[in-house]
């Protein structure tokens, strides 16, 4: 992509290259909920026209998150799900939106240190509090050891329960469960996996709490 | 989603102040309480509630478990379902309040959903959940599908012919066999309700599910000191093994002498409309010998009234057989 103006890789990434393409469907997704802290600067990426509008979001209400350990300034509607506001406001899309309704567990995060569904709350809720998503666990070069092991038990088929999976596996080596393969199962039972990649799950799991 | 204004009382004066600006405690009502979220928000997003002003209670310092001067438990409203479960002197006497709630939702919810908010959890019903259909619930005579519907899932014990909607909650049988006590501080002052009150029979006006007015602000569940001795289980039926709403469950708190049961307290979920107390297999079970076939009279005893309707006439079987389990593992233990 030659007019791609972000430094780094030549290949932008699936994100980037929506972002830097997208604006107009990006901006009405947007609009819901901005930056706070985006409002008035200008930079080259989609949002920005999205940014434009935060002054007129009627209600909209300040809020602070600490999200991965970094303080976000952000205005939001108070409908915003702190999902919504993660995925949307705060372009964190690891966190992933299956049911909307509390029933598949895939848009798990963590708020101040233990699992919660960031589907079931409003992002007004959380003013002032710690937030961890998948992006705040590790990177590609320095994975948490969760996620190395469900790379190397091959936790996942199409993965998009993945990151609601490895937050839950997080928060579960810090919770009063059992040793057995059937003990982790009832605390990994809010995250569900379509492809039905629970065995592999339990097995890196399993891995991670055996060397701890 | 309706637009709501997001309020956060600074203390319990200015909750109950704002809260009882509603018309209503019950469904339909235009100001809620905000705790964990995971009903209110569920059904928010459904348009089943839609309520003009949330009132934010999760910082309300109600989050404490604290032994009484008498030896039980005092609950803060706040409490979230997997700190109660987890603590160790509900565990030591209280096992089959921390058995239900452990059985009930998943990790994540537990560590959200408040105890308050279970008390005042909603029924799973599906037209109840869906504004396209008529409920008597929802929308006080239009009718209840249900009762010639789908309604496999649905109550058998406390129906109405306008209402067959299910107690969801697990942590209410529980709390029902542990004979709790609610505490309530509304604007008239304060007042305690005895578990078996709390919840309304649907009756002509399912759309009320609990003595709650507007301005009533939870504040502890008291359960008194434990029963010395007492053996305690929660069975819980359900169609896959976890993260799932009760067919059929069963707390039984029981004590037992010389292979007689001289002392026993009956709960049953999912199969009424509200967690559902069992005199009827209490005064059966009192002073007879612990053996199968005292179990199955008791379990006939609960089940006497049971109404099923098309696709749930399983239930009370399965519910029978629940009680009749829970009762052998109990006298075992």
């Amino acid at each position: 992509m030659p007019h791609d103006p972000q430094p780094g890789p030549s290949k932008p990434t699936r994100r980037k290259f929506l972002l830097n393409t997208g604006s107009t469907a990006a901006a009405t997704v947007i609009a819901a909920c901005v930056p706070a802290d985006a409002i008035g600067t200008a930079d080259q990426s989609g949002s920005v026209a999205a940014t434009a509008e935060a002054p007129n979001i009627a209600g909209a209400v300040p809020i602070t998150l600490r999200i991965n350990g970094k303080a976000r300034q952000l205005r939001v509607d108070p409908r915003t799900t702190l999902l919504d506001c993660l995925r949307e406001t705060v372009a964190l899309t690891g966190t992933k939106k299956g049911c909307d309704h509390g029933q598949c567990g895939a848009c798990t995060v963590h708020v101040n240190g233990r699992r919660v569904l960031s589907c079931l709350n409003f992002a007004v809720m959380h003013d002032g509090e710690e937030i961890t998503t998948i992006e705040g666990l590790g990177t590609p070069e320095a994975m948490h050891p969760m996620q190395a092991a469900f790379v190397n038990f091959d936790g996942y088929q199409c993965g998009y329960c993945t990151s609601g999976q490895i937050m839950s596996a997080v928060a579960l080596l810090k919770e009063p469960c059992g040793p057995s393969d059937a003990d982790v199962k009832e605390f990994m039972s809010g995250n569900i996996c379509r492809c039905g990649a629970y065995a592999n799950i339990v097995a890196a799991i399993q891995q991670v709490r055996n060397r701890a | 989603m309706h637009t709501f204004e997001f309020i956060r009382p600074a203390d319990q004066a200015a909750a109950i102040a704002a809260a009882a600006q509603s018309k209503t405690a019950q469904q339909g009502a235009d100001v809620r309480f905000l705790g964990g979220g995971t009903t209110l928000i569920d059904l928010m997003k459904l348009n089943v509630e839609t309520p003009a002003r949330l009132l934010d209670i999760n910082r309300l310092p109600l989050d404490k478990i604290e032994v009484t001067s008498d030896g039980g438990v005092r609950i803060g409203a706040m409490v979230r379902n997997a700190d109660l479960a987890n603590h160790a002197k509900v565990q030591k006497d209280y096992s089959v309040l921390s058995q239900a709630i452990l059985q009930g939702a998943s990790a994540q919810i537990r560590n959200m959903a408040t105890t308050a908010g279970n008390l005042l959890q909603r029924t799973r019903c599906v037209y109840f959940r869906d504004t396209a259909m008529p409920c008597n619930k929802r929308e006080p005579g239009t009718g209840c599908p249900a009762i010639t519907g789908s309604n496999r899932t649905l109550a058998v014990l406390g129906t109405s012919e306008h209402c067959i909607a299910t107690n969801p909650s697990d942590m209410c049988v529980a709390l029902a066999a542990l004979e709790a006590t609610i505490h309530i501080q509304g604007p008239k002052g304060s007042r305690t309700v005895p578990m078996g009150d709390f919840h309304l029979l649907p009756g002509s006006t399912p759309n009320r599910e609990t003595v709650l007015e507007p301005g009533d602000l939870i504040t502890h569940v008291t359960l008194p000191a434990p029963k010395k001795g007492s053996k305690q289980v929660y069975l819980k039926l359900r169609d896959r093994a976890s993260y799932e709403f009760a067919l059929a469950s069963a707390a039984v708190v029981i004590t037992t002498a010389g292979g007689n049961l001289n002392w026993a307290r009956i709960a049953l979920g999912g199969v009424g409309t509200k967690p559902w107390r069992s005199p009827e297999a209490e005064a059966a079970l009192a002073g007879k010998p612990a053996n199968a076939a005292n179990f199955r009279k008791a379990a006939e005893a609960a089940m006497r009234n049971a109404k099923p309707q098309s696709e749930n006439k399983f239930k009370s079987e399965l519910a029978k057989r629940c009680l009749v389990q829970a009762l052998e593992t109990a006298t075992k233990a």
